[in-house]
């Protein structure tokens, strides 16, 4: 029970952060990749906020044996930068830049009411799929 | 610059680490929001379907939640057509699962973690990001 509640905290605060951050507005994310253009710093400071947290706490984290409630840490083994990598990052911020949705922002604000999220939602739904059925990527942690 | 106009952004930052260190610290997962959700597109994802619901659950719930609190929050409507809107959730969809991860796998916990895979294709994507806005804003004027 423990272990789900944590969970479900975990999943509520990353919902917290984005509405908090501005991040759940893709407008902001489009102006972050504008460079050229009206420029929004906002993201940077989204992500030190979350780096610095998250590099601290890895430390403490992984000094620990396992997690509290499974046997071990699932960290990803494959070191390799290949083609599967470079691709799918460069296909992904493509689309991150026609809408300014990532799969984070769009998820947590499908409660809203906007058709244009349920559309990206089920586009990228099937995005994902395809990747699945071509078997081109590894299982996702 | 005004650094306290972007304390919001730096908050949210933190506690959007603060999710991904509970998951990490509870059951040893990474709170990448493409992993968690295409694996319920899976027949038998890692650690099974059970957690990654919960987490979306969680996810939408915490959206909501604020919602109701500061309805001032509430993002602003982005007019696009619609094809670009289906166009750019199936190249996320793909690019996210194929590339092993969006913004926040590879973006945060990816490089939070120092991982080099991480720290090249965050660099990527924001590149080609950065160059699609300015190819739709600048060039088409879209």
């Amino acid at each position: 029970m423990l272990k789900y509640l944590s969970i479900l905290l975990s999943g509520i605060l990353f919902g917290f952060g984005l509405v908090i951050s501005t991040m759940i507005n893709p407008n902001v994310v489009l102006n972050f990749l504008d460079i050229f253009g009206t420029w929004d710093p906002s993201l940077i400071f989204v992500m030190f906020g979350a780096l610095i947290t998250v590099a601290l706490g890895f430390k403490f984290i992984f000094q620990q044996q396992t997690p509290l409630f499974d046997l071990k840490f699932h960290l990803p083994t494959n070191h390799s930068i290949d083609v599967k990598l470079i691709s799918g990052a460069i296909i992904f911020g493509v689309g991150w830049g026609l809408s300014g949705y990532c799969p984070g922002p769009a998820i947590a604000s499908i409660s809203y009411g906007s058709f244009e999220v349920f559309v990206f939602i089920l586009a990228m739904l099937i995005g994902f799929k395809s990747s699945q059925w071509l078997k081109l990527s590894n299982k996702l942690p | 610059m005004n650094i306290h106009i972007y304390l919001p952004q730096l908050l949210g930052g933190v506690l959007i680490g603060c999710s991904i260190l509970i998951l990490m610290l509870s059951i040893g997962r990474i709170a990448g929001i493409s992993g968690i959700s295409s694996g319920l597109l899976d027949k038998e994802p890692q650690g099974g379907k059970l957690w990654r619901f919960v987490f979306i659950v969680g996810l939408i719930l915490g959206a909501i939640l604020l919602q109701f609190t500061f309805p001032i929050l509430l993002p602003l409507r982005q007019e696009l057509p619609i094809f670009i809107v289906i166009c750019s959730g199936l190249l996320v969809g793909f690019g996210a699962h194929l590339g092993g991860g969006c913004t926040s796998g590879h973006g945060i916990c990816g490089i939070g973690r120092l991982s080099k895979r991480s720290i090249i294709a965050t660099c990527l994507f924001m590149s080609s990001g950065a160059a699609t806005v300015f190819i739709t804003r600048h060039i088409l004027g879209a």
